[in-house]
């Protein structure tokens, strides 16, 4: 499990986040949305680690607060929005900067593998930065998901952090991503995903946490937060979910309608 | 460098470049023994290498003379060579990965001249220091002095150009040229108030060379350099992290506080120790992991121990070079390594002219 408790983020004097308690569960692909600025992406900073905040995270169990930075990587990787290389690595070294235990050759073969997940066998004599930005962003993810590879280890879940993983690629890539999510959840891990996309949300989400100005407006199952009323609060406009004719929901903007202050 | 890559066989996976890597430091490993054995060989004295091994081998014993230019004034000038080339260039490799770019040099960015201001303090104020402790550092003074100026430089230096896990390499670049307008600001007190002796001193040591080897000196700079050089392997992990950025090395389970602290320590050993008993000797630091990271990639676990293997051969070599062109003079070893190094840099800058935007 995840449970963060009582997280309170400041940049200075501001909150950003203002004691938020999120929950995720192996096995399950939980969304944080929410408008730009909310703080989708400060939460998922806080419970990674990567941000100090007020509050305590626990990750399987223990305080993140109590490991030490290799003991959390073998417990979860991070995808960030973007990631910057500053020397020329070849895509298949960047994929092995993922291989924790100091990288060996008995593990190199899951490099090939992670390419393959994501599409990107035959890429990995090119050079990171000449990709372009969905193709460097599925290497990052190739990157992390080699650096925990099984879903459970030692029976314990392990868990994927994702910061916006689609919001660089075409709808093609953006269902294969998501998929990768889906499969790692349906295999015992967890994943944590922040979202842009609503419909992508509400198709592959098992819990989404609608979070808007630092505050969570609610957390549960899709078809209870994807929701006419707490969307058009969050986002300030109106919206209208709909039922898809053959599975799920999706939703459009109401005609672009801003909603009164 | 480009055909070495035709010379060795593909690797099983494309892409992959450690084979090249692992096949180079061979090749380095053989560079450095030939190199070596070039500098023992050539010198303004016609004694000569293969007559005394000949000698050797033939059970004669060497004449006094041969024995005195062989083993007193070559051999620690050669092993003095191949340190300080070691030591310059893996403080070249570490001083890019840990502030993301290959610009970053001891020499360019300032850390040389504080290891040089250490040095310089040392001489003039060193007989002001109480005299158990003077005596008891001994010929370690002045490398432990440059260690400590050039470990408050590259702290600062690091505090004023990274911001939130990210180096600005202008800020870098231009906390580099004020902190060197500080240091040469002090150094020029020091040096205001030197006596005379201390001035002759300096001088010397000033004159940026190995020509002054001794076994004294060696044996001072050796342990920090050695220190230095040792953390090297440690850190090459999570330098291959940092390329990520901070925060992705972070979570890729790199301690990336103490990889830095280790890295500026590691740095400032070696540099400083290298500054102490040879003065200045820029370039070699960027010169050597650029070549390197063309040939076989900028994966560190390869580059570090590479770049001492190169640098060593390197700086024997513009030293062997210094020492012939105008014989029985001799040039200036900075000079030779600043004539190689100032067109490559140049030459880096006009190849990526984006990189002062990074």
């Amino acid at each position: 499990m995840l449970n963060a408790r009582n997280i309170t983020v400041s940049y200075g004097r501001r909150d950003v986040l203002h004691d938020v308690t999120l929950t995720a569960a192996p096995g399950q692909i939980t969304a944080i949305v929410g408008p730009n600025g909310s703080g989708k992406s400060t939460l998922l900073r806080a419970v990674t680690g990567e941000t100090a905040y007020r509050g305590e995270v626990l990750l399987n169990g223990r305080n993140i607060t109590t490991l030490k930075p290799w003991q959390l990587a073998a417990v979860r990787g991070v995808l960030p929005q973007a990631t910057p290389l500053s020397f020329p690595f070849t895509v298949v070294e960047v994929v092995r900067l993922g291989l924790t235990s100091g990288v060996t050759a008995a593990q190199d073969h899951l490099i090939p593998q992670a390419l393959a997940r994501v599409g990107l066998t035959g890429f990995g004599g090119r050079f990171y930065q000449e990709l372009s930005g969905g193709e460097q962003q599925r290497v990052q993810l190739a990157r992390v998901l080699a650096q925990v590879w099984q879903p459970v280890e030692n029976s314990q879940p392990r868990w994927l952090f994702l910061d916006e993983p689609v919001s660089a690629l075409d709808i093609g890539h953006q269902l294969q991503v998501m998929q990768i999510a889906r499969d790692y959840a349906d295999t015992g891990g967890g994943v944590v995903a922040v979202m842009h996309d609503l419909n992508l949300t509400a198709m592959f989400a098992d819990c989404v946490a609608l979070i808007s100005e630092g505050h969570i407006l609610g957390q549960d199952a899709p078809e209870r937060v994807v929701t006419d009323d707490l969307l058009s609060r969050a986002y300030r406009c109106s919206v209208r979910v709909n039922t898809a004719p053959l599975r799920g929901t999706y939703l459009l903007p109401h005609a672009a309608t801003m909603a009164a202050q | 460098m480009a055909v070495l890559s035709e010379i060795i066989p593909a690797a099983p996976l494309p892409g992959d470049r450690s084979h090249t890597a692992r096949t180079l430091t061979g090749i380095l490993l053989a560079g450095l023994a030939a190199s070596c054995l070039l500098s023992l060989a050539v010198g303004a004295s016609g004694a000569s290498l293969w007559t005394a091994l000949a000698q050797a081998a033939n059970g004669h014993e060497l004449s006094l003379r041969d024995s005195v230019v062989l083993f007193d004034i070559r051999l620690p000038r050669t092993v003095m060579g191949a340190l300080v080339g070691a030591a310059l260039a893996v403080s070249g490799a570490v001083l890019q990965g840990l502030f993301r770019n290959p610009l970053a040099d001891p020499g360019i960015v300032g850390v040389s001249a504080g290891a040089g201001l250490g040095a310089i303090a040392a001489i003039v104020l060193g007989g002001l220091l109480p005299a158990a402790i003077g005596v008891s550092l001994g010929y370690y003074l002045v490398p432990i002095a440059a260690f400590g100026g050039s470990w408050v430089t590259t702290l600062i230096l690091y505090r004023v150009a990274t911001r939130k896990g990210r180096t600005s390499v202008a800020t870098m670049l231009l906390a580099g040229i004020a902190l060197a307008a500080l240091i040469g600001a002090l150094s020029g007190a020091l040096i205001y108030v030197a006596d005379d002796a201390q001035l002759r001193t300096l001088t010397f040591w000033a004159m940026g060379s190995l020509a002054g080897a001794t076994w004294s000196k060696v044996l001072a700079a050796a342990p920090l350099i050695l220190i230095g050089m040792a953390a090297a392997p440690f850190l090459a992990r999570g330098l291959n992290g940092l390329a990520l950025g901070e925060a992705a090395a972070g979570h890729m389970g790199v301690p990336v506080q103490r990889l830095k602290n280790t890295a500026i320590l590691a740095v400032a050993a070696a540099t400083g120790a290298a500054v102490a008993v040879s003065g200045g000797i820029g370039f070699v630091g960027i010169v050597v992991p650029h070549l390197l990271r063309l040939a076989s990639g900028p994966d560190h676990r390869f580059l570090l121990i590479n770049s001492a293997l190169l640098g060593g051969a390197l700086l024997l070599v513009a030293d062997v070079i210094s020492r012939t062109v105008i014989a029985p003079a001799e040039l200036p070893i900075g000079i030779v390594t600043a004539t190689i190094g100032g067109p490559f840099f140049l030459w880096i800058l006009l190849r990526r002219r984006g990189i002062l935007e990074m």
